[in-house]
């Protein structure tokens, strides 16, 4: 199907433990879609096993990106194809500096020897780093080395806006961050907002939701998704609590 | 790859030759010591070159030495046994003189630089460069300015026949013919290298440049560079080292001696890329007296086994040495380097910075020496040594031997491993880089703070070298 991330039937484990079990889930390109659910259902494991993380296995099932399927591909053509993962936990790259880093992913996705509009890039870079809030020294810092909570998250949306994937999953963006960083966070995701991407926010509590207003909220229960409804569905579970998940959703 | 395979035709020609015991070779080398080492080689080379009596003198003399000292294998690695010094052709020559414009260049000669991939930013400088073909400068230049500074820029041969008053009081001085035993090899079969002479007061604004490479199979390249700064004065040298690659070791073994007289600074580059069947055993140390710096910096990429621990002797006040190093061990490969600071006046300061990458089965060690004596105060040094490993089958290894006596003199040392982790790798991977260009970032990471310090065109090759190792080492 063009212009979706279909993912069917997926089954993945890490080691000899089962954690994906025949997950389905369809996200239209312009739409917001939020995961919630309690911690260890799986959530995490998605976003990774989509991206192509080498620790987990895939049993089965497929995952499309506009048509491409990304089961099986390496990492690095897996982004290339158009998904992109905000981490929960960004790794530190000591020596490397945002703007190096961020350079890099963009001629990796240029053809080989295409030459780079530096001046382009950096009154891009600029004014997205802006938008964020972030001072322009920070360009010249390490990735993630040293940095807050906050400074990670932002400098993984900062990644995101200057990547412009296809589809985006955000993997507990929210874990970490003050109500500022927060807020800003969230406008740089609303102002990606379009018809031309799709988002996945992986989140464990309703509070994200109220900056980044869903267009369909999915909660996940041992590695499945269990129902699924509008935005509305978010404050439903937070007032209920994840108890109503594993008590009426989960045996339903 | 057509010329990979010329060489491989070349080779089979060599080896028949060798049979009949008949030692000329296809390869039309004007000049041509043979197979194997004997006074006769050394008188050969001698005479070729045209040289004094003291100099013939002073070859056989290193060659007793080389053939008395043993192996250094009490503390190195094995490995050097299996050079087979007997198999090693000791002298090669074109026989062209130096040439002065690049048009004179013989076209073949033109296509190695092409293929060694000189950047144009390092083509233009080519007007003052000398580099060496095998062993003579068959191409060198000296910018017009320098000449009228009075700043001397030639061979070995050239230097020590036509400014004996310069070089003949240091050559061989700083590090005498029996410092090891691959110093008294160069010094009994020295052919090709720079004899430098900046006068009092010149600061020389550009680099001067040297690009060295090993075009012929089994043959041990030799070259003697001695850099003689003045007082006052200021120079930076920089040489590369390629070779093609061959199916049977090659013995590259150089001499490298700097003098900064009182208040000179050198700075000596090299960005060293040998192929993985090149033994490089190479001796490098300056003498910094009052008020004078020396610094190495100093990359080894490539090579089979590289030993090589760059020096400075502080022989007077105030007196400052450095050496900057990063070595790069790919599979099958053995980087032992490392740096030696001889504190011999109060008040010097040394700096030494080490990091070195070890990937797949490669392995890198550190030995560093620092010796502060008893007698000497307001001495200080600084030692880093930094090591990243990439996969588990890699090795590192540390040997720091410091020495410091007395009061009033300082030393730290820091030492750190890290590696590469699959957590990091996936990161980078999920922004779009390859595997390849995912490690070559990290690693050029880890040597970012230390290649800030090398001129611009330099950083940039050595990026690219990097590059070239880390996406060669992913299956």
């Amino acid at each position: 199907m063009p212009d979706h991330l279909v993912i069917k039937n997926l089954n993945a484990s890490i080691g000899d433990r089962p954690i994906l079990k025949d997950f389905c889930l369809t996200i239209p390109k312009g739409e917001v879609h939020a995961i919630m659910g309690p911690n260890g259902t799986g959530k995490s494991t998605l976003a990774k096993v989509l991206a192509g993380h080498p620790d987990y296995t895939v049993h089965s099932g497929s995952a499309l990106l506009d048509g491409q399927e990304l089961l099986g591909q390496e990492p690095d053509a897996i982004a290339r194809a158009g998904l992109f993962l905000a981490f929960q936990y960004p790794s530190e790259i000591p020596g490397v500096t945002i703007a190096n880093f961020i350079r890099a992913a963009i001629v990796a996705r240029q053809a080989k020897g295409a030459p780079f509009d530096a001046k382009a890039y950096y009154s891009e870079l600029y004014a997205k780093m802006d938008a964020l809030k972030m001072d322009r020294k920070f360009t010249a810092r390490f990735v993630n080395e040293g940095f807050s909570g906050g400074e990670k998250k932002r400098c993984e949306i900062l990644q995101l806006m200057m990547l412009k994937p296809k589809y985006a999953v955000l993997d507990e963006t929210d874990s970490g961050l003050d109500i500022d960083a927060l807020r800003i966070v969230s406008e740089g995701v609303n102002a990606l907002r379009g018809p031309d991407t799709g988002f996945v926010v992986i989140t464990h509590y309703q509070r994200l939701l109220e900056y980044i207003v869903p267009d369909r909220v999915h909660i996940m229960w041992d590695g499945r998704i269990v129902h699924s409804g509008g935005k509305e569905l978010a404050l439903e579970l937070e007032e209920k609590g994840y108890d109503w998940v594993k008590t009426e959703l989960a045996s339903a | 790859m057509a010329e990979i395979d010329d060489n491989l035709a070349q080779r089979e020609a060599i080896e028949v030759d060798r049979s009949k015991g008949d030692f000329k070779y296809e390869e039309n080398y004007a000049f041509d010591a043979g197979v194997g080492l004997s006074a006769a080689t050394v008188d050969y080379i001698a005479k070729v070159k045209g040289e004094e009596e003291w100099i013939r003198e002073f070859r056989q003399k290193s060659l007793k030495i080389f053939q008395d000292m043993p192996m250094p294998t009490h503390w190195a690695t094995a490995d050097l046994e299996n050079i087979k010094f007997e198999d090693i052709r000791y002298y090669l020559s074109k026989g062209q003189k130096p040439v002065r414009t690049w048009e004179e260049v013989p076209d073949d000669v033109k296509k190695t630089f092409e293929r060694l991939g000189i950047p144009e930013s390092e083509r233009k400088f080519l007007a003052g460069v000398e580099a060496q073909f095998d062993s003579e400068a068959v191409y060198s230049r000296m910018k017009e300015e320098l000449e009228k500074l009075g700043v001397i820029f030639c061979g070995p041969t050239e230097g020590l026949r036509d400014h004996p008053e310069i070089f003949r009081k240091w050559f061989g001085k700083v590090i005498p013919i029996g410092d090891n035993k691959f110093a008294a090899l160069n010094s009994a079969v020295f052919s090709g290298g720079s004899f430098i002479y900046i006068p009092k007061g010149v600061k020389v604004a550009q680099p001067l440049q040297a690009y060295f490479r090993i075009n012929a199979e089994n043959f041990g390249q030799f070259e003697r560079t001695l850099i003689i700064a003045d007082e006052g004065s200021e120079v930076t040298y920089m040489e590369g080292c390629t070779a093609p690659k061959f199916e049977t070791a090659t013995l590259h073994s150089a001499v490298v001696e700097l003098v900064a007289l009182k208040g000179a600074k050198i700075q000596y580059i090299t960005v060293q890329n040998w192929s993985a069947n090149v033994f490089n055993l190479v001796t490098k140390r300056g003498v910094a007296e009052e008020d004078a710096e020396v610094r190495w910096i100093d990359c080894n990429i490539g090579s089979r086994l590289t030993m090589k621990y760059p020096g400075v002797v502080l022989r007077g006040k105030r007196a400052r040495g450095e050496v900057l190093s990063i070595a790069l061990a790919n599979d099958g490969q053995h980087q032992d380097t490392g740096a030696k600071m001889i504190h011999a006046a109060d008040d010097t300061t040394s700096n030494i910075i080490a990091k070195s990458i070890s990937v797949g089965e490669g392995r890198s060690t550190y030995r560093g020496l620092v010796h502060i004596p008893k007698t000497l105060s307001n001495c200080r040094n600084n030692t880093e040594c930094d090591a990243l490993l990439i996969n588990e089958h890699s090795r590192t290894d540390t040997y720091p031997a410091i020495s410091v006596r007395g009061r009033k003199n300082s030393v730290q040392h820091e030492a750190s491993v890290s590696k590469v982790s699959a957590e990091q790798i996936f990161y980078m991977m999920q922004r779009g880089l390859s595997e390849g260009e995912a490690m070559s970032l990290a690693v050029n990471g880890f040597v970012n703070d230390l290649v800030k310090e090398f001129p611009m065109e330099y950083s940039v090759e050595l990026k690219r070298l990097i590059e070239l190792q880390m996406e060669g080492s992913v299956g």
